[in-house]
């Protein structure tokens, strides 16, 4: 038990600094689910519940634009999870399992590098490699980028996992006569596989979220989810985009507990 | 065996270490081993922690590279072998059990993987798992066993592709003592039965001492002596084997003459001892000698003419035995060791009181360096 006089809990203005800190991060999110469900047309005044503003998105004016974006969003973060997780692995086993090798430090940093680097960055120098090499802009540009900002997102959970797994197993099997290839199949993948989905899932908010880049690297009528909100909003602010913003945000929501949950979980057990 | 008149080295020897030699860079793990392990034999390694016997153990599994010299697995090379193509199977020292598998797949996993069919790896697994008694437990997973259990699941899971070879790298260490002895009769009692050749790698010389057929002692890389545990308990080679394994008094003594194979010898305050010759120490040598604490008693008076005077220090009690401290008139101290079950023929002395300490002619041991 932690003493009592150097509980964290009894400092001076820890009540009132951590309901600040919680207010300022939950209060707009919760304003604009609570508003999301509002009868009225305006975005201050509340009028009473429905569903009103849920239905406009699926049959509104907007409607189609939205479910393009939405399905835009859903195909891109899919294959480039996908993409990514596969990579990450492959670059998580040989930098867990690789031994030591020339360059080791420096591939963890170019790995992990694109979390720190300001993202408005990466767009920018995304959008001049696309075109320098005169690559048409369009819906394979965004997944391109996308499967390359996510790598190290998944990289992340994989590498974390594959380092709490002794080699002991990985040397059993070969003992037990499996070859390097059913060693890694049938022993190291599946006691990696919470890391792995964990690191998919993370990839794959992070795709469905991501604004910056996709708006640079997008062409011409091609929209995702995030920058077809943005358009919309430019046009004034609409309960629509309210309704909208929540359901994204509780597919995001959803996605993170199931990560949360599936890399707390452990398979050995 | 089994009435075969003659055996070639090619049957008879499991393991043929010759003149291995293993370096990481600059470090040197072992400096040039040679050792033969006999078939069906119950062999142990034995020494402290970085003496490299787990290293050997690693070479002969295939983890390990040989950096010099060869081992001979039957009579055929095996260096060029990786892992999984030596008839060879290992106890790990964390058991290594996959844990997303059942007790019985992972038993199976070795057979499976030399292409047996499903429904017979698991048959023959689960013979393997009512020979170590866990039939009960096969549809379980790891983490929901003992250590023990683990520990037998982890035998179980090497011994079913019957390896011609089992290697065991400290399994009982992580056991409690009483649960480690159980294992120790259960290992010995599998061995016999199953006619394996057991290496058995620990730093536990007790352990070393019930179990093996044949135990050799390594230090720093180095063979220090190789014999059967009574030959490494009653005759030590050299200081380390004598210091290592088990108790003992370590005198300094200079030998002064040598006569029919016995050497005449005096230690420190005029005391003076016989004991047998031993190859490697001659007249005029100053070396150490072991003498077993169990080996000497107390008397009033001299038996013999070899009696060395002195005074009693402290009796320490320790359950079985009393352990004696006796301090030789102008000489070193010796601990003298009485069985509690022989308090009727040996006698106790309180402090203070002046004995003489004797011993047998071989209870002495001189050793070399």
């Amino acid at each position: 038990m932690a003493n009592k006089q150097f509980d964290i809990k009894s400092y001076p203005g820890f009540k009132g600094i951590t309901l600040l800190c919680l207010v300022i991060l939950y209060a707009p999110l919760v304003v604009v689910t609570v508003y999301s469900f509002n009868a009225s047309q305006s975005l201050t005044n509340w009028e009473g519940v429905s569903l009103r503003w849920y239905s406009d998105v699926f049959t509104g004016p907007e409607s189609g634009k939205f479910k393009t974006a939405a399905k835009n969003s859903f195909i891109i973060a899919i294959i480039a999870a996908t993409t990514a997780t596969t990579i990450a692995t492959l670059a998580a086993t040989g930098m867990v399992r690789g031994g030591k090798f020339r360059f080791r430090t420096v591939s963890f940093g170019l790995i992990s590098l694109p979390l720190m680097v300001p993202e408005i960055v990466l767009a920018v120098a995304t959008l001049i490699f696309f075109n320098s090499i005169g690559f048409e802009r369009g819906l394979l540009t965004i997944l391109l980028a996308h499967i390359a900002f996510c790598i190290p997102f998944a990289y992340l959970p994989i590498s974390a996992r594959m380092q709490g797994i002794e080699d002991s197993y990985e040397q059993a099997a070969l003992d037990l006569y499996a070859t390097k290839r059913q060693a890694f199949t049938k022993i190291l993948l599946p006691l990696m596989m919470p890391g792995i989905i964990s690191g998919f899932l993370l990839a794959f908010i992070v795709s469905l979220d991501d604004f910056i880049i996709t708006n640079f690297v997008k062409g011409a009528g091609v929209e995702t989810l995030p920058t077809a909100i943005f358009g919309s909003v430019k046009q004034g602010i609409k309960p629509n985009i309210m309704a909208i913003s929540t359901m994204l945000l509780s597919v995001s929501i959803v996605m993170v507990t199931i990560s949360y949950f599936v890399s707390k979980s452990d398979n050995t057990k | 065996m089994l009435g075969e008149a003659q055996l070639s080295d090619k049957e008879n020897i499991a393991i043929d270490v010759r003149d291995a030699v293993k370096r990481y860079g600059d470090f040197t793990a072992l400096k040039t081993i040679s050792l033969s392990i006999m078939d069906n034999e119950f062999f142990t390694l034995l020494g402290p922690s970085g003496c490299g016997k787990t290293t050997l153990l690693r070479m002969i599994a295939g983890f390990e590279a040989v950096t010099e010299g060869a081992i001979y697995l039957y009579g055929d090379e095996i260096e060029n072998l990786p892992p999984n193509k030596r008839p060879v199977n290992t106890v790990f020292q964390n058991y290594a059990l996959f844990p997303h598998m059942t007790i019985l797949d992972n038993v199976a996993f070795g057979l499976e993987m030399r292409g047996k069919s499903k429904s017979e790896a698991r048959k023959k697994s689960g013979e393997m798992l009512e020979l170590v008694q866990l039939s009960q437990f096969s549809a379980r997973k790891p983490s929901q066993l003992s250590g023990g259990q683990q520990q037998r699941v982890a035998l179980a899971r090497a011994l079913a592709p019957q390896p011609k070879v089992l290697l065991l790298d400290e399994p009982l260490s992580a056991l409690d003592l009483k649960l480690r002895k159980a294992m120790q009769l259960e290992l010995k009692h599998l061995q016999r039965e199953t006619g394996i050749t057991f290496i058995f790698v620990t730093h536990d010389q007790e352990e070393a001492l019930t179990m093996s057929d044949r135990i050799a002692v390594m230090s720093a890389g180095e063979l220090q002596q190789l014999g059967a545990p009574t030959d490494i308990y009653e005759r030590p080679h050299n200081m380390f084997v004598a210091d290592f394994i088990g108790e003992t008094n370590l005198l300094e003594v200079s030998v002064d003459g040598i006569d029919n194979g016995r050497a005449t010898c005096h230690l420190g305050g005029g005391h003076e001892l016989t004991c047998n010759a031993v190859d490697g120490v001659g007249v005029g040598s100053k070396v150490h000698m072991s003498i077993r604490p169990e080996r000497l008693y107390m008397s009033a008076e001299p038996v013999e003419t070899e009696g060395l005077h002195g005074r009693v220090k402290d009796n320490i009690f320790v359950g079985t035995d009393i352990t004696t401290i006796v301090h030789l008139d102008e000489g070193p101290d010796f601990v003298v060791r009485t069985s509690n079950s022989d308090r009727g023929n040996k006698r106790i002395f309180e402090p203070g009181a002046e004995m003489f300490v004797n011993m047998e002619l071989g209870a002495a041991r001189l050793l070399v360096d």
